[in-house]
């Protein structure tokens, strides 16, 4: 209703509420992007995405070239891995992977050739209007592409063309709220065109007619590089089809999908379903840049932009990295040599994981690599007091939750309690351990209930399960002890028993008779 | 092992900043207590923070805990609380008692902070009042308000006076206090009194209500001061508006209600907002953040439920201090109200609070 007002008024869509304003500390801002050098070592886990793990095509000793698959994915939300240079396969065995419990996966490792020589197979479309969008999302899914604003779920998922959920509006996550991180503001600075192109293919595949470019007030630069491109002769748009471009306020979590959706058009997207079902789309620049790439140049996706930064960087910028690059290379090239004390961030600082290790390789999620050095941390770290029930996690928080009761459920173990407090919608923005006082780690105890609460149903599912089978073998065996004595009734009427006087002989009879069946 | 969870950036709020604010907001209303009660406050007010203070730090010992909550800010906040509550003369081992069923009774033996279902600083003060009901009930006469008996700038004085009571001084009760404004009200009114003409023998003057020139307990008096500390406290965000706005506004509403019926037996909003401890109550007790609601909503419902409960007992109750108890009635429904007035979730439009 408000939204209505604000729209009614002209007035830019008020944003979220809740939020939290962090010093955005944006020191890369205005690092073009530089290329990183080519690894002599690439590893390839085959998983960087949402949904199930690749399975490797390739054996150890084949030569491979860039751009080629070399891991196929299994089931539908997978996608597969590509080579991201040319080389040798030297080993597939298990590797750590960026999770903050260094767990690993199987990995591929790629001996870099040094000659880069490229896989050509895929066909460049350059008029990708006149295509059939299906065969367009099938080379999004072929190309492995993901979503590259954090959240790696596969892009071709999101681009249905459904008629039970039509696409209205494509929205375009230009705001980039986590601190430190640039790579979206270099793109958009330097590859206006190719995103520009990438939103006239979103919007062909799905059949919306709308798009909106939200950028952060933070960004002119980024917001008149995209005014320049679509103002360019080299996008042709359809008559019907428009793309606007929209300023929001600099607020963290911005950029979270649902707090944009509901920032741009008043619209909340129902708990437990999509924004498709509401009929928004919502891509980041760096995904469609890379539909650009997949589908105009035929290009797997093998790299992306990522903003190493930090207090402890000596050359903090951003590079645009192969994909399977171990962290120890990019941040070397940028004058980190010495790793003691230092405290490495894989994505951004609000949501990023800690690094157990610097031999962890970039994956399709690294946005960013944030190197900061102890002391920054120890404001963050400080020991746990009791909650003094403030309310300023509730009033920070964006989906409008009861973080410390939440917390306390958690920790109390009161896990069916927490879930009907709506732990679920929890999307772990961190706002809420930002502003308490207590300095209480509140989405670690929001995470620790959400896992106990899957396996809680895991186990819940599997006792159903075992029930169902019990109680069906057991109707089985009634069943056929049932069909059997059927028999033998039948068996009884056919050959029915002599009268009393024929003793023996007719109850001979029977007996054989009942033998038989 | 939680140094691994995200996020790994913080706002730089702390319990001891929230607790020194508070503290800092106080700071005007006990200059103003020492303007005008002399020694007697300030003795009072040192007294209780630093018997506070030492309560936590024996409970903390006794119970095997750290002392690290000693530092934090909020045993001294609580005796500042009280003593601010108390009448000026207030025997030393009442304040003694007061301060140690304050931490005790009021904190600790809940589990600490975080933990007490009722305000420390109010519990003990409603226990002295109960337990005590004279010592409580009786207002010195402060400085600057017409001839008081006792010159309460000379140390000697006061200190005396607070040891060994009013005999050491030669004087009686009776000679050294003086009714406030409500009790005097309160009074007249049983005999049956109309309120304006209870005013006028009274000698009442509403500026003098408003700068805080009036018996009362020490911290109370001045409308003024208190009202600096809510402004400071609500710039800098350490409380929101919803509970002290919506408890003056309630109180304010009935009164005027009532009043413009009957102006002779129920007093006008004026009146009920500067008289007794209703500013201090709605400012800083009502706002205590462990022992109010979380969510807004739940501030809005607990701030009218005060609200209506002041003007009630103040004005068909035998007590005085009806914001004191107001208060600490509605701290024991703060997790009803919690549980039922949750916000709307994202994504849960026009499904209620579950």
């Amino acid at each position: 209703m408000l939204h209505t007002l604000y729209k009614a008024l002209g007035i830019e869509a008020a944003s979220f509420p809740g939020g939290v304003e962090p010093d955005m500390a944006k020191i890369t801002a205005d690092s073009p992007t530089a290329t990183s050098m080519l690894a002599p070592l690439f590893i390839l886990p085959i998983k960087q995405h949402i949904g199930e793990v690749c399975e490797p095509i390739v054996a150890v000793g084949d030569e491979v070239k860039w751009g080629q698959k070399i891991a196929r994915s299994q089931g539908y939300v997978s996608l597969p891995v590509h080579a991201p240079t040319s080389g040798r396969v030297i080993k597939i065995e298990e590797h750590p992977i960026p999770h903050p419990s260094g767990m690993g996966l199987p990995s591929i490792f790629i001996e870099s050739d040094g000659d880069d020589r490229r896989d050509h197979s895929l066909e460049a479309i350059a008029d990708y209007r006149g295509r059939d969008p299906a065969e367009l999302r099938e080379r999004v899914r072929f190309c492995g592409i993901a979503g590259l604003g954090g959240a790696v779920f596969p892009t071709f998922i999101k681009l249905l063309k459904d008629k039970r959920n039509p696409i209205e509006t494509v929205i375009v996550n230009g705001i980039e709220c986590e601190p430190y991180l640039t790579c979206d503001h270099r793109l958009m600075l330097e590859k206006a065109k190719e995103i520009i192109a990438g939103i006239d293919i979103a919007m062909h595949m799905v059949g919306a007619k709308k798009a909106i470019i939200a950028i952060e007030d933070n960004k002119p630069d980024a917001a008149a590089s995209m005014r320049q491109a679509l103002a360019s002769d080299e996008i042709n748009l359809p008559e019907d089809c428009r793309i606007d471009i929209r300023m929001l306020s600099t607020l963290y979590p911005q950029g979270s999908e649902k707090q944009l959706i509901y920032a741009l058009t008043g619209k909340q997207v129902p708990a437990g379903r999509l924004p498709m079902h509401i009929g928004v789309l919502c891509h980041n620049v760096g995904t469609l840049k890379a539909i650009h790439d997949a589908v105009v140049l035929g290009r797997p996706l093998t790299d992306r932009i990522v903003t190493v930064s930090g207090d402890a960087i000596p050359r903090p910028g951003n590079m645009k990295a192969r994909i399977g690059t171990p962290m120890r290379f990019i941040l070397g090239e940028h004058g980190l040599d010495s790793f003691d004390d230092v405290h490495l961030l894989h994505g951004g600082p609000m949501m990023g994981e800690k690094m157990m290790s610097f031999d962890i390789p970039v994956v399709k999620s690294t946005n960013g690599l944030i190197a900061m050095r102890p002391e920054s941390m120890k404001l963050a770290h400080r020991i746990e007091q009791p909650c003094i029930r403030c309310g300023h996690c509730s009033t920070a928080c964006p989906v409008n939750l009861v973080p410390n009761l939440l917390a306390d459920q958690c920790r109390n173990e009161q896990f069916d309690r927490a879930e009907a407090y709506n732990l679920f919608d929890c999307i772990e923005c961190g706002c809420c351990s930002y502003v308490c006082p207590s300095h209480i780690p509140l989405v670690h105890y929001f995470r620790y209930g959400k896992g106990q609460l899957a396996q809680i149903k895991r186990e819940r599912d599997f006792a159903e399960l075992s029930r169902q089978r019990s109680e069906a073998r057991e109707a089985r065996i009634v069943r056929e002890r049932e069909e059997k004595a059927a028999k033998r009734r039948v068996v009884r009427e056919k050959h029915p028993p002599k009268a009393e006087a024929a003793t023996t002989s007719g109850e001979s009879e029977k007996a054989s008779g009942e033998g038989e069946s | 092992m939680i140094h691994l969870s995200s996020p790994h950036l913080h706002g730089g709020d702390s319990i001891r900043v929230t607790m020194l604010s508070v503290i800092v907001a106080l700071l005007p209303a006990a200059i103003v207590s020492v303007y005008l009660f002399g020694w007697l406050a300030l003795l009072l007010i040192v007294f209780c923070m630093v018997i506070c203070m030492l309560t936590e730090a024996v409970s903390l010992k006794m119970m095997g805990r750290s002392l690290a909550p000693v530092g934090d800010g909020s045993a001294a906040l609580t005796g500042l609380l009280l003593a601010l509550t108390l009448p000026a003369y207030t025997p030393w081992w009442m304040a003694l008692l007061g301060s140690i069923m304050a931490i005790v009774l009021g904190k600790q033996l809940y589990g600490g902070l975080g933990y007490n279902l009722f305000n420390p600083a109010l519990a003990a003060r409603v226990i002295l009042l109960v337990s005590f009901p004279l010592n409580m009930t009786v207002w010195i006469m402060p400085m600057h308000v017409g001839t008081p008996a006792i010159d309460l700038y000379d140390f000697s004085a006061c200190l005396n006076l607070l040891l060994f009571g009013p005999e050491a001084l030669n004087l009686g009760l009776d000679a050294i206090t003086m009714a406030s404004p409500l009790g005097h009200v309160k009074t007249e009114w049983s005999q049956g009194i109309a309120f304006a003409d209870a005013l006028k023998n009274y000698d009442f003057s509403y500026l003098d209500a408003f700068l805080g020139r009036e018996a009362g307990s020490i911290g109370e008096t001045s409308a003024l001061a208190l009202l600096f500390g809510g402004v400071y406290l609500l710039a800098r965000h350490t409380i929101s508006w919803h509970i002290p706005f919506t408890y003056l506004a309630t109180v304010a509403l009935l009164a005027a209600i009532f009043s413009s019926v009957d102006p002779d037996h129920f007093a006008p909003p004026l009146f009920h907002l500067l008289a007794g401890g209703l500013m201090l109550c709605a400012f800083f007790m009502a706002t205590d953040p462990v022992s109010s609601p979380v969510t807004p909503l739940g501030q809005i419902v607990f701030g009218f439920g005060c609200g209506l409960l002041t003007w009630a007992i103040r004005t068909w109750g035998g007590y005085p201090e009806g914001a004191m108890f107001a208060v600490i009635l509605m701290n024991c429904t703060v997790p009803l109200i919690d549980h039922y007035c949750r916000p709307r979730v994202y994504g849960h439009a026009g499904k209620g609070n579950s």
